[in-house]
């Protein structure tokens, strides 16, 4: 029933194979949560800037995404991401066969869903900061960059890490979907050896075990993280 | 007009539209059975996590960490797969449930709605001012009657927004059921995709029917925030 003996390094076990695959859903993790980061905030700005459509467009993103399995939009973009690509390669005049790598279309699908959960955040604590900061960073001259860099960022930063760790813990959750489209990654890995060694029970445990000790792990540093960046803030 | 009309009818995702439909009831029904047992189970630990009595309140904490540090998928693929590779459980009774998608589906989403339902009624239940319990006890309530009376509808009440965020992420997790053969909308829309090699109009018609789906359950959260909550309605 049980095959821990399978798990060792090298050719008689799967340890290198699982390291590896480890690293690569924590490569995934990281690459999504990135771009998903960058997408929530020009989510946030859509919709905090006072135009109607594009806070219409930035609104039916978020609640179509969030309203939809997960799993449906990552096949979406695994089995539609192709097209789209070539059809958008063909205005610009190049008519051949284009193939997104697994890696590319696991990391935008994960990050087209992340986005939409760290864009409620994000945009909850921008309207947590006191507009007076705002004004007063503009009574002293600065220009929008330097508003944005170095008195909206800092604050927002401190307010959204509670919420961002919990969409990196969605985040790492949901790569494990990303099996579907063929990327080695835990789960991947876990039904590729039980395939082999006719023990589901042993790898998928190992998968499980892996799971909880990353999502543990990242939990104890961003514990860390918000006890530094709220360092001489009353809480 | 016409022409639009026929030309709406022919194409494929109106087409789709209806044989996805056709998986609609088998996504409700893992949602009518693992929804409301998940909620009473939910309730259940919530209360044996607060409580006193130390063995009892660390299994379940450490229940809700393993379930809550890893995927769905994860717990889905161990109890269909797994379970189904031991020789005793083949043998037993259990098998009768467990060599069915839809029970192992059932199993799986349940067991993973118990786990953040607890978390949250846990923290409905810690909220509830000292007071109002004070108040419970001075008028006479015992153990049973202040959790029937006071505890619990508090407790629900407050976290009502919460729970329904949950109740539409236990809509979304159904897909995932798909992935044991179970056809439901997620497994239909597969299928199609196979069959015509067109997905982005198969998973654009699942898609609009979990959007209603969930449509539909926020309106339900609305309606029971709004019957439990009389003291907020503005006119009343």
């Amino acid at each position: 029933m049980f095959k821990f003996d399978k798990l060792v390094f090298g050719d008689a076990g799967w340890g290198d194979e699982f390291l590896i695959a480890t690293l690569m859903t924590l490569l995934v993790s990281i690459l999504s949560m990135g771009l998903g980061l960058f997408l929530a905030i020009i989510t946030v700005w859509a919709k905090i800037i006072q135009n109607r459509i594009t806070r219409f467009i930035a609104n039916f993103y978020t609640t179509v995404i969030r309203g939809v399995p997960e799993l449906l939009v990552i096949y979406l973009i695994f089995f539609g991401g192709n097209a789209v690509v070539m059809s958008i390669a063909k205005v610009f005049g190049y008519n051949k066969y284009i193939e997104l790598n697994a890696l590319t279309i696991a990391t935008i699908a994960i990050a087209v869903i992340s986005a939409t959960y760290s864009s409620e955040v994000l945009r909850a604590s921008y309207l947590a900061i006191s507009k007076g900061q705002i004004e007063a960073a503009r009574a002293l001259g600065m220009n929008k960059f330097s508003i944005f860099f170095k008195v909206i960022s800092p604050q927002v930063i401190r307010h959204a890490l509670p919420g961002i760790g919990n969409v990196w813990q969605i985040t790492l959750k949901d790569t494990s979907l990303i099996s579907v489209t063929g990327l080695v990654e835990i789960m991947r890995q876990s039904r590729i050896s039980s395939n082999v060694e006719h023990s589901p029970l042993t790898f998928l445990i190992t998968a499980a075990i892996l799971y909880l000790c990353l999502t543990t792990i990242s939990g104890r540093v961003f514990k860390t993280l918000e006890v530094n960046y709220s360092k001489g803030f009353s809480t | 007009m016409i022409e639009f009309l026929n030309s709406i009818q022919n194409s494929l995702i109106y087409k789709n539209f209806f044989l996805v439909l056709s998986g609609l009831d088998n996504t409700i029904l893992l949602l009518l059975i693992s929804l409301p047992v998940g909620f009473v189970l939910a309730l259940l630990f919530a209360l044996g996590r607060v409580s006193k009595i130390a063995l009892l309140s660390r299994t379940i904490a450490s229940y809700i960490f393993v379930i809550r540090g890893t995927p769905l998928l994860v717990q889905i693929y161990l109890i269909y797969f797994g379970l189904g590779s031991v020789k005793f459980i083949r043998e037993s009774f259990l098998w009768y449930a467990l060599k069915e998608p839809f029970w192992c589906g059932v199993i799986a989403l349940t067991i993973n709605t118990v786990a953040y339902g607890a978390e949250i009624f846990r923290g409905g239940i810690q909220s509830i001012e000292k007071s109002q319990v004070e108040s419970g006890l001075s008028l006479g309530f015992g153990k049973f009657l202040l959790l029937r009376k006071i505890i619990l509808p508090i407790a629900i009440r407050k976290v009502l927004p919460s729970y329904g965020n949950e109740l539409i992420l236990m809509v979304k997790a159904t897909s995932l059921v798909s992935l044991t053969t179970y056809m439901e909308m997620t497994g239909i829309a597969r299928k199609i995709m196979a069959k015509t090699f067109a997905p982005v109009e198969a998973f654009i018609a699942a898609g609009i029917l979990y959007l209603f789906l969930n449509f539909l359950m926020v309106q339900f959260v609305k309606y029971l925030e709004w019957k439990y909550n009389p003291h907020l309605r503005l006119n009343n």
